[in-house]
């Protein structure tokens, strides 16, 4: 299996994602075989951080103390530019279809994925 | 053949001092009077779970508590699919001959067992432990994430969403047994407050204790008879990251498959009993299942279409939205209230004809759908 590249769920100021070697379906979520045909080991890739919102939803009630501290904040889904789709943060501005672009914020106690509008 | 032989319903609420065992017994021992059953005639078990008091064996801790031996039982873990998904496997438990009455219960004692952030907490687990969980999404995100694309992609508005939950609740309004009597209008449900945008409180279904319990036989018991037509799921994703676009739903899969199953089609059906978690749940469900066209359903709505004297009446004792949720017993009132009216018995809700009802089910982010036809039967 090739080598897992530190992400932002491991500290890492990145995003990552999957390719398979044989029928180059796309995923997010980390496995060591590819969702679609099974291939084993598909190729780790650090993702530019680009792309488009698909949907927002500015979260006003939250459920732990370190959550509450941030509210409101801004829950997206963003279709990144190589092809799979993931949850974030990002800027309360923002709108479907918005091209974005991202930085990496505190958020309780973990370092997240933050967007915003490509300038 | 099988035959939902008896329903039990507790009210929806607070029960101070019941624990999830309490209220399933409550709603088994109702659901075992209304078949005219004694527990040594139960020879199956299914439960649901509780998030109060979780436990690796639920069916048998329920089985020894209430008092029956049975040969086949276990728990059943589909979110807000389990009901109807542990009813369509005691049908076919029962029509492929291993059980003749089996008992499908569960209650939790969700309210007044945990505190409301303790149960937001549980629910907000379905998200992707590493990749979603840590950005403090709750279950409110995650469907206002898909309502803000279904009212983008669809033109249906905050107003429109508004009026599910008006309806929902004059529907309780007419329940003894529901979690809230007090009539609300569009503009409160606009003005109340935010949750997780565009979901506003009364958008959303509350914390409930409550218990729901039903038996599926092989025979009927009494003189009125519901029989389960067909039934039929599909599960598409877990994460809402990892969900298909709008288009492609387990809800239309689920329903197509059930309509194929049992050659019966919406124009058949009288009655409607569809999950409501939040508003956008029922809006995009209806939409999904036929019973309303794309971003038609609010107009339906407004039209009376799904009140108790309209062509298609829905939900009428409240729903999630105003009868309460208490977990898995939450969605299993729906059947509860569908056999209520199919048999006559459902008091000033009763509706002209329930002779064919609809029944869905959606667990964790649209992730999980189980589609029922039920028809009564002389």
């Amino acid at each position: 299996m090739s080598e897992r590249l530190a992400d932002w769920t491991k500290g890492e100021e990145a995003i990552t994602y999957q390719t398979c070697s044989s029928c180059g379906h796309v995923q997010y979520f980390h496995r060591a075989f590819c969702a679609a045909c099974g291939e084993s080991d598909p190729r780790e890739q650090r993702a530019s951080g680009k792309g488009k919102v698909y949907a927002t939803s500015l979260v006003c009630r939250a459920a732990t103390p370190e959550t509450r501290a941030h509210v409101p904040y801004n829950i997206l889904l963003v279709d990144c530019a190589e092809g799979f789709r993931m949850m974030a943060h990002g800027g309360n501005d923002l709108a479907i279809g918005d091209s974005v672009v991202v930085s990496f914020k505190p958020f309780a106690g973990k370092l997240v994925p933050f967007f915003a509008k490509e300038t | 053949m099988s035959f939902i032989t008896g329903v039990g319903l507790t009210s929806f609420g607070k029960h101070e001092g019941s624990s999830s065992l309490d209220l399933m017994s409550k709603a088994a021992q109702a659901a075992l009077d209304d078949a005219g059953l004694k527990r040594s005639e139960i020879d199956g078990i299914l439960c649901g779970y509780s998030t109060v008091s979780p436990h690796i064996m639920l069916a048998t801790v329920f089985a020894e508590h209430f008092g029956i031996r049975p040969s086949y039982a276990h728990a059943v873990q589909g979110g807000g699919a389990t009901g109807l998904a542990m009813t369509m496997l005691a049908h076919h438990l029962v029509v492929s001959g291993v059980c003749r009455n089996v008992l499908v219960v569960a209650g939790e004692n969700r309210l007044t067992g945990q505190s409301r952030d303790a149960s937001i907490q549980a629910l907000a687990q379905v998200g992707h432990p590493d990749h979603e969980v840590p950005l403090g999404p709750t279950i409110p995100a995650y469907y206002g994430l898909v309502a803000n694309r279904y009212m983008h992609e669809y033109g249906v508005s905050e107003e429109d969403l508004a009026e599910f939950a008006v309806l929902m609740r004059a529907h309780a309004c007419t329940h003894p047994g529901a979690q809230f009597h007090d009539p609300i209008t569009v503009a409160d449900v606009m003005a109340s407050k935010p949750v997780a945008m565009p979901l506003k409180l009364l958008d959303c279904c509350p914390v409930s204790d409550g218990g729901a319990a039903f038996v599926i036989s092989r025979e009927r018991t009494g003189e009125a008879g519901v029989s389960i037509r067909g039934c039929a799921q599909a599960h598409t994703h877990q994460h809402v990251t990892a969900a298909p676009g709008l288009s492609e739903l387990g809800a239309e899969i689920s329903i197509a498959r059930a309509k194929k199953q049992t050659g019966l089609a919406i124009s058949d059906v009288r009655y409607t009993a569809i999950y409501d978690s939040f508003t956008i749940t029922l809006a995009m469900l209806l939409e999904d299942l036929g019973l309303a066209g794309r971003g038609e359903a609010a107009a339906r709505v407004r039209a009376g279409h799904f009140g108790r004297d309209g062509a298609m009446p829905l939900n009428t004792h409240g729903g999630l939205l105003s009868y309460g949720h208490c977990g898995v017993g939450g969605a299993m009132a729906h059947l509860v209230e569908a056999h209520l009216q199919m048999t006559g018995r459902a008091a000033d809700r009763q509706v002209r004809d329930a002779s064919v009802a609809l029944l869905h089910g959606d667990g964790g982010v649209l992730s999980s759908h189980v589609s029922m036809f039920l028809e009564r039967v002389r």
